[in-house]
This record gives structure tokens, sequence and C-alpha cells, in this order.
């Protein structure tokens, strides 16, 4: 059959130009996605965090050490998302948590599709937690959900303390929004308080954290964090 | 630029739309952008004509309904208009809200077609 719109005009002469409302979410299919991906998760008793930053403010860092540390006693898998390289795969692969690396070529976020034929390909047996660290980009992945429960949002010392006023949309979307490398602040000449402030004016409804995944500084409220998830996704 | 996909999944909804309304061309298209959706309506006109050449779409007008950022205050429940700077003060409390109500929208909203 030949598609209709393919087809010439009606003989009868134009048709009557005719408006349709429709109200369709132009992420429809993505958002279709990220519904499939939640159940999966849940129903693999598994809770799955976004975590997204700018790129260098240390996602990659933060992970390695929470695979090593807090992976030990609780199962945890990560995919990470990158234009090219399986650098952050390799580093993160050491601890003995399953990792897969997503490289986008050129898009510059993850989207729920990408997610889930990451996921296929890990042992995902008793995990509890899944790490979806995002391409290093603050505007594009705001748009898009892939299915986690909990968006973490992470500002460095090394970037300026009005970040959230510059970025509101992904700043407001974050559940926990984590203050990183406080250990180097004071030499950045970084105002941990001022951050903070506006983190508190963007996004009021996130929880804050500040921590240095160098030394250690702040980490531990970072793992109760994850414990508590962990215990909820189970009741 | 995440605009160009988006415009993309935007036109083929356009078109399988048309196709079932056996329209042969679209005229318009109406998208329904917030000011809180992470999407620059410039870039998506700068999207919009590749998107659509050599479709029944092509030479269609593109509209962009902008939505403006509302938020609630948790406290005394008013709804309110937000400035541009995305912070959502309650102009009756003064409470820093984290609700929006409005303002994420990115939708197809209708399309005229014959």
């Amino acid at each position: 059959m030949t598609p209709p719109l393919q087809a010439p005009p009606a003989p009868s002469g134009a048709r009557a130009t005719r408006t349709v409302e429709l109200r369709l979410s132009l992420l429809e299919g993505n958002d279709r996605q990220a519904v499939a991906n939640r159940r999966r998760f849940r129903e693999l008793g598994m809770v799955a965090l976004n975590l997204v930053s700018s790129p260098g403010s240390g996602k990659t860092t933060l992970l390695e050490r929470t695979l090593s540390e807090f992976g030990a006693a609780t199962r945890c898998a990560a995919v990470v998302g990158d234009l090219a390289t399986d650098n952050d795969a390799r580093r993160l692969g050491r601890s003995r948590a399953p990792v897969a690396q997503i490289t986008t070529g050129s898009a510059c976020h993850l989207d729920a599709g990408m997610v889930s034929r990451a996921v296929d390909g890990l042992d995902l047996a008793g995990a509890r937690i899944l790490f979806i660290e995002n391409v290093g980009n603050l505007v594009c992945p705001a748009s898009f959900d892939l299915g986690e429960k909990v968006r973490v949002v992470l500002l460095s010392a090394a970037e300026g303390e009005d970040k959230p006023l510059k970025y509101p949309p992904i700043f407001k979307s974050a559940h926990v929004v984590l203050l990183t490398k406080i250990d180097v602040a004071g030499v950045l000449g970084f105002d941990l308080d001022a951050a903070a402030e506006n983190v508190r004016r963007i996004a009021p409804q996130a929880r804050l954290i500040r921590l240095s995944a160098r030394t250690g500084e702040g980490i531990k409220e970072w793992y109760d964090l994850l414990a508590a998830l962990v215990t909820k996704g189970e009741g | 630029m995440h605009e160009v996909g988006i415009m993309e999944s935007a036109i083929e909804a356009v078109l399988a739309e048309a196709r079932g309304h056996d329209a042969t061309r679209v005229h318009n298209i109406v998208l329904r952008v917030g000011a809180l959706s992470g999407v620059e309506p410039d870039a998506l006109r700068l999207a919009f004509d590749a998107a659509v050449k050599d479709t029944p779409a092509a030479g269609s007008g593109l509209e962009i309904e902008s939505v403006p950022a509302r938020g609630r205050c948790p406290d005394c429940d008013l709804e309110f208009d937000v400035d541009s700077d995305f912070i959502f003060t309650c102009p009756k409390c003064a409470r820093i809200s984290g609700e929006l109500v409005q303002g994420r929208e990115l939708e197809l909203a209708r399309i005229e077609m014959s």
C-alpha cells in the first residue's frame, strides 16, 4: 500500500485544513523506556542513582572509592557514560563490581535506551545499587529520565559557587547535591557556605552533603544515605 | 545540542499523526516548551529545517509556546509565577520552595494539516 502521505491531492481539489490537538511528550520514547527501566530495577531489588555534573567534578573518583568501600559489604554495579574511551570503566573495574561503559559518540547525555542496553550485559545478581555515571554535562542530562530513583548532582570546589544559579533545570531536578573536593576548597578560594546557600535557594528539595572522595571527609554521610536507600528499597 | 534528536523525534510523531489522519501536508506545528525543560527554543528552531526536509512537513511553520515556571509554597499552598532567576520564593511568606507546578513541559501541542 502506498502511504497516504505520498498520495497526490484528491481530485476534488485542496483538502480542508484541520487542526489536531495532541499534547504528546516530545520525549515519549525515552520516558516509556525509563518507566520500563525503573520497573526492572525494582524487580531486581536494586536502587538506581543517576550521577550528573560538569566534566571533572569527581564522579569517577567518588564511585571508585564508593565501590571499594561501601561496595565491599553491599553489592553495587555501575554504568558509565562518556563520548569516548573506556577509561572510566577500567578505573571502576578495579573494584569487583560489575561495570559497563557506554560510549555515546557525540551524544551529550545518556538516554534510557542506552542504559537498558548497557545493563543487559551486566551480572546484576545480588546487586542492591546501580550507579549510572552520566556524561559530564549540566545541561542536556536534565531532560532525560533514565529510570533512576535518585538523581545526584555534583558540584566541585574547582567550579564556581554560583553554578546552581546558572544551571537551574538540573539542580531543580536533584534529590541529592554533593559538594565535592572540599579538601581543596581553601586553596582554590571556593566559599563552601556560599555554594551551599546557592544550592539551598535553587534546590531546597535536595539533600546536601559536603565531601572529599580523596580524604574521606564527609564520605560516611554519603554511605549512610546509600544504606538508607537500600533499606528503603527493601520495604 | 540534544535539541536535534528531540526535534527529529517530534517530526516523527508529527508525520505519524498526519498519516493517521490521512493528511498529505503539514502546515503548522506547535510545541510547548517549559522554562525549566532544559531545552532551548532557538536550538529547536535551528534543528527544525533539517528535520522536516523532504517530508510532508517541509515548509511547515513552527510555533514554540513558552511555558513559564510556576512554583507552589509548601507552607501556605500559594501558587506563584517565578522570576527568571528560578528561585522559588513565595511572595506571601518568603519561604523558598522546591515544588514546581509548571515549567518542565516539552510537548507537541497541536498540528495543522490537510
